[in-house]
């Protein structure tokens, strides 16, 4: 991951660092600081791992694909998450930090809608949970507004060139969830099989969802 | 401010690399990176909005050669300094000072649930009317703050359209350097890939930003 890469890089970071005499190593540089805040009562290092606890197993795009499963199949939910969509995913038991304020855009043959944040890394976190490596990365936030369709294709998506792309830069507190289109020959699937088909990318508009299987 | 986070429309970042839903944390130490900032900025003594200048204000070496947690964890550093959490000296020994008593407490593990499902809305009431509406005509300003903005810099001086209005919302703007910031219109403001990106663009692609009202004029 490019991350990893960034994390292992073996460039000295001293040049930086060395006026607050922390460790560069970025692992005992954080190890040092937490143990300086639960010293000073500023930190409890339980709440630390609860926070943890709830974004690695309680908080991510499972949550989404309900949302877009319950979408594609009751037609009075949709219609609230058009006209309010923080109040439609509150009703799913999804919301909070990151997702105080909701909307939902929807694709459809003629319209593929892509999320961005080109100033940071901003991300509906009670749906989709944290945001992947490439959504925090610079190769993504820049070229997402000028060439998204090259960024597409390094997803392996291949839009229709007559098919109109609508890019959200996400610059407010306003986060975005993309409702992709419902695959075909789904007709028989109920709320589990269908969330089940909906990705992580196809919330977020660099990919589509799992087509049905055999 | 003109900083190396507005990257939107930068060439030679090389491509994007796709990766799987799991795991959400790559190196164990980018949880504690996560969490520490998380819990601190949940003490309430600064916004995301300070937060986030404090990330955009790092030295621009470190923009470019530190990782995103090391970025974090940077700002969150300078964050606590400048509010008086940690002291120099304590960093420095690694160790708490016994004269600097802080006078908050930690976030207590039974509060942890309710921060994050309650998060911090933006939205506020407004006296006034907001002074546009969908599908009115909406110039960008040309402006240049050296202060914290989240108009991007390839979106200044352009031309585009209302697509939503979002309700009033603290101006980021502001709320970045200061505690009363008032809340402004937000809205979703549609531009033409064309418009921003000149004639060679997809005629068929437009880039939908978050602005408030004191980002626009009348076009």
């Amino acid at each position: 991951m490019a991350e990893d890469n960034a994390d292992n890089h073996d460039h000295p970071h001293d040049h930086d660092h060395d006026h607050d005499g922390l460790p560069s190593d970025p692992e005992l540089r954080v190890r040092a600081i937490e143990t300086l805040l639960v010293e000073k009562g500023l930190v409890d290092p339980a709440a630390l791992d609860a926070i943890i606890e709830t974004y690695e197993n309680r908080i991510g795009p499972r949550n989404g694909a309900q949302v877009v499963a319950r979408a594609w199949t009751d037609p009075g939910f949709l219609q609230r998450l058009r006209d309010d969509a923080t109040a439609a995913i509150a009703e799913m038991g999804f919301g909070g930090r990151q997702g105080e304020h909701m909307v939902a855009v929807e694709n459809t043959p003629e319209i593929h809608n892509l999320v961005v944040c080109t100033l940071c890394s901003c991300y509906p976190w009670p749906v989709l949970g944290l945001p992947p490596t490439w959504y925090k990365s610079a190769a993504y936030r820049s070229r997402a507004v000028i060439d998204p369709r090259s960024v597409l294709a390094e997803f392996g998506v291949s839009l229709a060139p007559e098919k109109e792309i609508r890019v959200w830069d996400s610059t407010a507190e306003i986060r975005y969830l993309v409702i992709p289109e419902r695959p075909s020959g789904s007709q028989h699937l109920a709320l589990g099989g269908l969330a089940a088909l909906v990705t992580r990318d196809s919330m977020i508009g660099t990919g589509m969802p799992m087509a049905v299987g055999p | 401010m003109n900083g190396l986070h507005d990257v939107g429309g930068s060439h030679g970042f090389g491509p994007v690399v796709p990766e799987p839903e799991t795991p959400v944390f790559y190196q164990p130490w980018h949880k504690r990176v996560f969490a520490v900032t998380l819990a601190m900025g949940a003490l309430g003594k600064w916004s995301l909005d300070e937060s986030r200048h404090a990330r955009e204000s790092l030295p621009p070496e470190d923009m470019i050669t530190l990782s995103y947690y090391e970025r974090r964890l940077a700002a969150l550093i300078g964050l606590m300094l400048k509010h008086g959490f940690v002291s120099e000296a304590e960093l420095r020994d690694a160790r708490a000072s016994p004269n600097i008593v802080p006078a908050t407490s930690a976030l207590p593990t039974a509060n942890v649930a309710t921060v994050l499902s309650q998060g911090s809305p933006t939205e506020r009431p407004l006296a006034r009317p907001p002074r546009f509406q969908p599908g009115d005509r909406v110039r960008t300003l040309n402006i240049h703050p050296t202060t914290h903005t989240r108009l991007p810099r390839y979106a200044r001086g352009r031309t585009g359209e209302i697509a939503m209005y979002h309700g009033a919302h603290v101006f980021a703007d502001a709320n970045a350097h200061r505690k009363d910031a008032p809340a402004e219109p937000l809205y979703a403001v549609r531009f033409a890939a064309r418009e921003l990106w000149g004639g060679e663009a997809d005629p068929r692609q437009s880039v939908t930003i978050d602005l408030w009202e004191p980002h626009l004029e009348p076009a």
